[in-house]
């Protein structure tokens, strides 16, 4: 008992407290940190010719159809004041452009990662809250009410700014132009389609607009963007979901069509090729272009040469490096005992 | 009776006007008060209930950080500045001040505690008077400074001991006025007393006060000899009377304290140093992109109008975005950094008060960090400031060895059996059984030389019961001396006057005491002359070997020869020595010399100098009988400790109030001073002499610093009774040049003021990290000047430990606290340090890099909660668990190589320049971090053709980057991989899967549509195979080119703890077995020298002889003790065997009423 009593304040002895914890303690030797940087290197090199390979199989078509050379069919079009002006773009492939083809729309100098753009809309309107109809939030200012009092709906900068030019594309067989079928069905997100972005469940579409107008940028509200297939009207339309998602970088592409039916399932078969453009969206002011792109992908997404030769590039210098530590190494191991 | 000294929470009187004189009167309770003196409570606790929110908050908002981040939050309530969202800031901001609060109140409260216990102790109080009058028992700590009124003993005498105020450990005389003696302990006549004294002011010296006291119309003057000051212990007294003149905050010790600072360590400093840059540097960075800001609206903002419409001019947006960015960027500094460092502190405090190798069992006193915010700074000291007695030393003195008529005894053999002497101490040890058989065998030298000691001294004996006998001794020394003399059968019994009863091997024989011839320090030496039953005159002499040496006569130069010999092993063991001789002496010239020394006793001038030649003239021609050697117990492995402290090249003065020789003994036995070494002396005895003095000084500094010998300096400022003269302006620089050339320095008879001076000194001009040690209120003032005030506790006292930083039982544990405790916490503290900043510095410079491509916009890369939960989930408990586990190597190796301590010295480790490499080493991973992806994602798409290069995807992709990467960096940081680094690590790695998986799926965002907008982003891109490719790639061109260095760095540059740790690594087999030996020990060996050195060390001041020899100097029975008075006797007295050991078995009475 006595005993007990007299060691009342001892500290127990637990590896935590005693700082014994039973730990690895790994040090930066030569016999892993050589052959790690050797491994790492040949690694980094295999990885790396299979990414440049696959991104070597790419092939990508881009065309810019801004109209800001006057020798551009769309030259024409390039005055903002002229609406509803179509322009076309001629090429040709030499081989068959593999499919399945995806047609791109691509914006440069573009700033949706401007943070007051990409604030600029509602959350609550597009996932069909109706309060919000009435009502938008103010960070759609000053897209939130137009001049009358009344909401805009969709509200905000980002989808006032929608991008509206339109593209037919025709092969020419033998001289008459063959409309190549686009596929603008799951274009975007599954979720932005599913979860994030919601009509008001108020039939017809129509109404649950009542009292609110379009954004003036826009030709026609947004219970009108796709008239034919409900599924894909109002804040569901796959154009705008895909506008919705902002870029990050002021330089983007964004996907308009896919090519994935009928003789072109397989791709876009070597010949003469005619896009029809409606040209409607204004870039020239600030400097912007537009274009377009086809591509097919691969397993490690589009084309970019980057990441592939970084891969080697990276593999090489360890491998490099590996030499010169094996020799500083040699040179100067320091001797085990002193 | 027995009411509390003092009310709690009472306010100390506000004393606007300096006070000129103080002025009470006994039992007048009114009279004192109009004055408004300080009344005794201490009071040390900041809040009570009511004021604890609002003062804590208001502390805490005065904390430029805190402040800093309410003003963020106030931007961030502006919609046109506000670049994220309220919570990003508010959720950090909140956590730190309540942790920081809950901090606060468990602080107070102990600080409560404390108050309480130190201003509860109890003394007796006379009540029907007032406040002023107190009575003391036996062996109790005084609590406030007195004027002695009356005592039990003869001639209102008092013994005290004041090693807490000077650490002399040898007991003084104080005496009360014999016409306040008179009052006994009469209470009546202590209630009517009404006697007013008027004194001087309170103030720190504590060898002067002036004053008078009126009595009945006379006046008296009143001097030192009257006052008991708080801190001195009353010994061997039964009870005394005083009056209270100062309490609490004015009395002498207190007033010797030293201010209490806020101490800081040399990192915090450091680190406010960084944190203004670090300001400096983010407004710079706001500028350059506010500037681009500007630029990008004028040329591009204006005309993108058609689809961004602004509302403002490009140098109004310029300004709005500058503070867009102060938001963003605040990162930089985030406010996690301080909450992280006091937890890191805190922590590593822990391990401090856990550590079962500086728990004392023998006092169950574990080691305590009192401050939790000095542990890393514990790893960068250079200078410790030691207290001697009861620090370095036990203050337990024992008879050792000894050398008899040419023959040494004390070998360490096995312990001697006492059991034949009744009269024995039973405490007392003794390893030579030789020397037993000598005694028994009646060999004349030693029993002449026990004899001698038995009755040459001047010690007090006191027989409770028959055969239980308890020595007063003046000075432990003597004490040792006379028990040993007691247990080899020369037992002193009783003295009178003029006699001096000794029990001799069993018979009782009674010498006549002739003279004493007293001890001084200039003599050096004490004799007593007496006369045997037989009618023999004998003059014993006992002291310093040298003096002895002089007088002896010629006869004696073969063993003079011999006992030198054995003299210098003695000292060099370090063990105090005397030399002790004898003279018969002719009965005539006795009296003819009796008669010439009455009437030098009483001549009216030159007493002094004709006492001296008188005694000079007798002690004379002396028979050598041998020599004594008495250890001043050092504590436990304090030489090992010694050693392996200045092998970490940590430089320890010792700083005294005791006497130079006492002093250097104790330095030779703890290894500070070793024989080759060269002594400077310095001896100053008045202000006048100081600059003379000094030149001298000078000189031979000056030739020591040519020796290759390195010297030691002894440096003995003014005694006690001068003010600090050597640490005058003029002075300390000379001082502490020369102090610092030596290896060793020792400062005698220093009072705490002038120890904190010195330490000051040292704090002042050398930049250096400053440790202060001991363990008495003379120690508190150096304690609190010190950068780290260590306290030893379980001795007598507690006001060390209360001001200290970390307090534990030994001095030993000194080395485990700086070699292991400090030297962890130092590197943990660096490394975290290092690591936090290099992570916040590269999560912020990505959002600087992306401004180029968001136009300037104050967009953030990542996603807010990312930002918000970056530094207080993602992140925090993987560098936490870093940094209060991290061990470069354990503490085994820690003592092998004390060189392992020097970094911190050198503030190695986290340094302007370590600052510099890490802001680099960040900008060059920020660039990797961004880039990296920015051209992997540039113009790609998903494997489906789908959108990759949104915002949400980058921003996932860019953030998960950086946490691997950091969580990486903090791996390749990592020494010491315990479970808890592994599951911190990955758990917070998977933590971060698990919450942005659940943050973006689809419930959350249901539940709260505008909080989670990044819904899906995580299932659309994690499942891309160049997503993570991209992420392997950042990861690796971050980690590798740290790695290459490090490694090359180990093999071109090694340092001391990459050779240990490669060591540890490759010998690891081995160090487990020798785990289990402690770091061989070094024998302290005899050496035998050349140069002879003196081992004399006595502790005791000029001596009471004459009290001895006066006739009223009698014990008589102590007066029966008043019925009101409860405590009838001290308890303690009958647990101690020998009064002057008490120090260390002492214990506080108990506190209950």
């Amino acid at each position: 008992m006595k005993e007990e009593l007299e060691t009342a304040n001892r500290p127990d002895n637990t590896a935590f407290t005693q700082q014994r914890l039973p730990a690895w303690q790994p040090m930066l030797s030569a016999g892993i940190v050589i052959p790690g940087f050797v491994l790492i290197g040949l690694a980094f090199i295999g990885i790396g010719v299979a990414l440049f390979i696959a991104s070597q199989n790419i092939t990508v078509l881009e065309k810019d159809y801004t109209g800001v050379e006057i020798t551009s069919d769309c030259y024409k079009c390039s005055n903002p004041s002229d609406k509803n002006c179509t322009c076309k773009l001629d090429f040709s492939l030499s081989n068959l452009f593999e499919g399945p083809v995806f047609f791109y729309y691509g914006l440069s100098n573009y700033f949706q990662s401007q943070r007051s753009y990409g604030v600029s809309k509602d959350d609550y309107q597009l996932s069909g809250d109706l309060d919000y109809f009435k009502t938008p939030i103010s960070a759609c200012s000053p897209y939130q009410y137009d001049a009358n009092q009344n909401p805009i709906v969709p509200c905000g900068s980002l989808a006032n700014s929608m991008f509206n030019d339109t593209f037919k594309l025709y092969q020419i067989v033998n001289g008459t132009k063959k409309l190549v079928p686009f596929d603008g069905k799951g274009i975007a997100w599954w979720t932005d389609y599913n979860i994030k972005y919601r009509n008001p469940s108020v039939t017809p579409l129509k109404n649950a607009f009542n009292g609110t107008v379009k954004p003036p940028f826009w030709s026609k509200p947004a219970y009108e963007l796709d008239t034919s297939d409900p599924s894909n009207n109002g804040f569901v339309n796959q154009d705008f979901l895909v506008w919705m998602r902002r870029a990050a970088l002021p330089d983007f592409r964004k996907l308009y069509r896919r090519i994935t039916e009928g003789d072109y399932a397989s791709g876009l078969p070597a010949g003469n090729y005619s896009l029809e453009i409606g040209y409607n969206y204004p870039v020239l002011s600030f400097g912007g272009r537009k274009k377009v792109v086809f591509s097919n992908v691969s397993w490690m997404g589009g084309k970019n040469q980057f990441l592939g030769i970084a891969y080697l590039v990276v593999g090489s210098l360890c491998v490099v490096m590996s030499t010169v530590m094996l020799i500083v190494y040699a040179k100067f191991k320091f001797p085990e005992d002193d | 009776m027995g009411s509390l000294l003092s009310q709690l929470g009472l306010e100390c009187g506000g004393k606007d006007v300096r006070e000129k004189e103080r002025h009470l009167r006994a039992n007048d309770r009114e009279l004192n008060l109009s004055y408004k003196y300080a009344d005794n409570a201490i009071k040390t606790s900041k809040y009570n209930i009511f004021t604890f929110l609002p003062l804590n908050l208001f502390e805490q908002f005065q904390r430029l950080a805190n402040a800093y981040f309410l003003f963020l939050l106030c931007l961030q309530s502006i919609p046109e500045v506000s670049s994220l969202p309220w919570y990003t800031t508010v959720v950090p901001l909140v956590l730190v001040l309540s942790m920081t609060m809950a901090k606060d109140s468990s602080d107070d409260m102990n600080r409560h505690r404390c108050d309480k216990q130190v201003n509860n102790r109890k003394v007796e109080i006379l009540i029907g008077g007032d406040l002023s009058l107190i009575l003391l028992y036996l062996s109790l700590l005084l609590q406030a400074d007195l004027l002695l009124l009356s005592s039990s003993e003869p001639l209102n005498l008092v013994y005290i001991e004041t090693a807490e105020l000077d650490g002399e450990t040898n007991l003084k005389v104080k005496q009360a006025l014999t016409v306040t003696g008179k009052l006994e302990d009469s209470i009546e006549k202590l209630a009517n007393f009404n006697g007013e004294v008027r004194c001087e002011p309170p103030n720190n010296r504590l060898d002067k006060f002036t004053g008078t006291l009126t009595l009945n119309g006379e006046t008296y003057s009143l001097d030192n000899e009257r006052i008991l000051l708080r801190g001195c212990t009353l010994r061997n007294t039964q009870w005394c009377f005083g009056l209270v003149v100062f309490g609490g905050p004015d009395t002498k010790l207190m007033q010797n304290c030293g201010r209490t600072t806020f101490k800081r360590t040399s990192i915090d400093r450091l680190m406010n140093v960084l944190v203004l840059n670090i300001f400096g540097f983010l407004m710079i960075m706001c500028l350059i992109l506010a500037i681009g800001n500007g630029i990008w609206e004028y040329q591009e903002g204006s005309k993108f109008a058609a689809f961004l419409p602004k509302g403002v001019n490009a140098p109004f947006s310029a300004f709005l975005t500058f503070w867009s960015y102060v938001i963003i960027l605040n990162t930089v500094v985030p406010i996690s950094l301080y909450i992280s460092v006091e937890i890191i502190r805190l922590g590593n405090s822990f391990y401090i008060n856990w550590d079962r190798k500086m728990y004392y069992p023998k006092s169950d006193t574990p080691a305590e960090a009192r401050t939790t915010t000095l542990n890393e700074e514990l790893g960068q000291i250079k200078y410790i400031f030691s207290d001697k007695t009861g620090t370095l030393t036990q203050n337990i003195m024992t008879f050792n060895k000894c050398s008899i008529n040419g023959k040494s005894y004390g070998e360490p053999w096995q312990k001697v059996d006492f059991s034949w002497n009744n009269l024995a101490d039973p405490k007392f040890c003794f390893h030579d059984n030789s020397l037993v058989e000598e005694v028994r065998e009646g060999n004349p030298e030693v029993q002449a030389f026990f004899r001698l000691l038995a009755l040459c001294h001047t010690v007090m004996p006191e027989e409770k019961k028959e055969g239980e006998l308890y020595y007063q001794a003046q000075s432990p020394d003597e004490g040792a001396l006379v028990t040993a003399a007691r247990n080899f059968g020369f037992v002193f019994r009783s003295r009178t006057p003029e006699r001096i009863t000794v029990v001799e091997m069993g018979e009782l024989v009674t010498y006549e005491l002739l003279a004493v011839l007293d001890f001084n320090n200039v003599r050096k030496r004490m004799s007593v002359i007496v006369r045997s039953p037989e009618g023999k005159l004998t003059l014993y002499c006992k002291g310093a070997d040298t003096i002895i040496f002089e007088r002896l006569n010629p006869s004696c130069s073969n063993l003079t020869e011999v006992t030198t010999e054995h003299l210098n092993e003695f000292a060099g063991e370090g063990l105090r020595t005397l030399a002790l001789a004898y003279k018969d002496i002719d009965p005539e010239y006795m009296e003819d010399w009796k008669l010439r020394h009455h009437e030098a006793n009483t001549a009216m001038d030159e007493r002094e100098e004709k006492l001296d030649a008188l005694y000079e003239e007798i002690e004379k021609g002396l028979q050598l009988l041998g020599s004594t050697a008495v250890e001043d117990k050092l504590q436990d492995g304090v030489p090992q400790t010694i050693e392996q402290l200045s092998k970490a090249d940590i430089k320890i003065w010792v700083l005294t109030g005791d006497k130079q020789e006492t002093a250097e003994n104790i330095g030779y036995s703890c290894n500070m001073l070793r024989d080759e070494m060269n002594e400077v002396f310095i001896v100053l005895k008045h202000h006048s002499t100081w600059n003379s003095i000094s030149l001298v000084f000078h000189e031979q500094s000056f030739i020591t610093f040519l020796l290759p010998i390195p010297p030691h300096l002894t440096l003995p400022p003014p005694s006690l009774s001068t003010q600090a003269f050597a640490l005058e302006k003029d002075m300390e620089m000379e001082l502490l040049r020369t102090a610092c050339m030596c290896q060793t320095v020792i400062c005698c008879r220093v009072t705490p003021l002038q120890k904190a001076q010195v330490v000051e000194l040292v704090k002042k001009y050398k930049q250096a990290v400053t440790l202060a040690v001991g363990d008495g209120a003379n120690d508190v003032s150096m304690i609190k000047a010190a950068h780290i005030g260590v306290g030893i506790s379980g001795q007598e006292g507690m006001q060390a430990v209360l001001s200290s930083d970390y307090s534990f039982a030994q001095f030993r544990y000194l080395q485990r606290l700086l070699l292991v405790h400090g030297r962890w916490s130092y590197l943990r503290m660096c490394k975290f340090l290092r690591y936090f900043f290099y992570k916040n510095f590269t999560f912020t410079f990505v959002h600087f890099w992306y401004g180029f491509f968001c136009g300037f916009s104050a967009q953030t890369v990542y996603d807010e909660w990312f930002i918000t939960l970056y530094n207080l989930v993602y992140t925090a408990l993987p560098v936490l668990s870093l940094s209060l586990l991290d061990q470069d190597v354990n503490d085994w190796w820690s003592f092998q190589y004390p060189q392992l301590y020097t970094p911190g010295q050198l503030n190695q480790y986290f340094s302007k320049r370590a600052f510099v490499y890490t802001v680099l080493h960040s900008g060059y991973s920020s660039l990797v971090l961004f880039f990296i992806p920015w051209a992997a994602m540039y113009d790609t798409v998903r494997d489906d053709g789908k959108e990759i290069v949104d915002y949400q995807s980058f921003a996932l992709l860019a953030q998960t980057c950086l946490l691997i990467a950091v969580s990486i960096q903090l791996g390749l940081d990592t020494h010491y991989w315990t479970a808890v680094n592994q599951f911190f690590l990955w758990g917070s790695l998977s933590v971060y899967f698990a919450v942005i998986f659940t943050m973006y799926s689809n419930g959350m965002f249901l539940t709260l549509i505008s909080s989670f907008p990044f819904i899906g982003t995580a299932r659309n891109s994690l499942n891309q195979p160049n997503v993570w490719l991209t992420m392997l790639l950042t990861s690796i061109l971050c980690v590798l080119p740290v790695v290459a260095y490090r490694f090359l760095r180990i093999l071109l540059w090694p340092t001391i703890n990459d050779k240990v740790r490669g060591r540890g690594s490759t010998h690891l087999s081995l160090v487990r077995q020798d785990k289990v030996l402690p770091p061989a020990p070094r024998r302290v060996q005899a050496r035998r020298t050349s140069t002879r050195r003196s081992g004399y060390a006595f502790s005791h001041a000029q001596g009471y002889g004459d009290l001895v020899t006066s006739g009223k100097f009698l014990r008589r029975t102590p007066k029966s003790r008043p019925a009101l008075f409860s405590q009838t006797d001290s308890p303690l007295a009958q647990t101690q065997p020998q009064s002057y050991r008490t120090i260390s078995e002492w214990e506080e009475p108990p506190l209950s009423p």
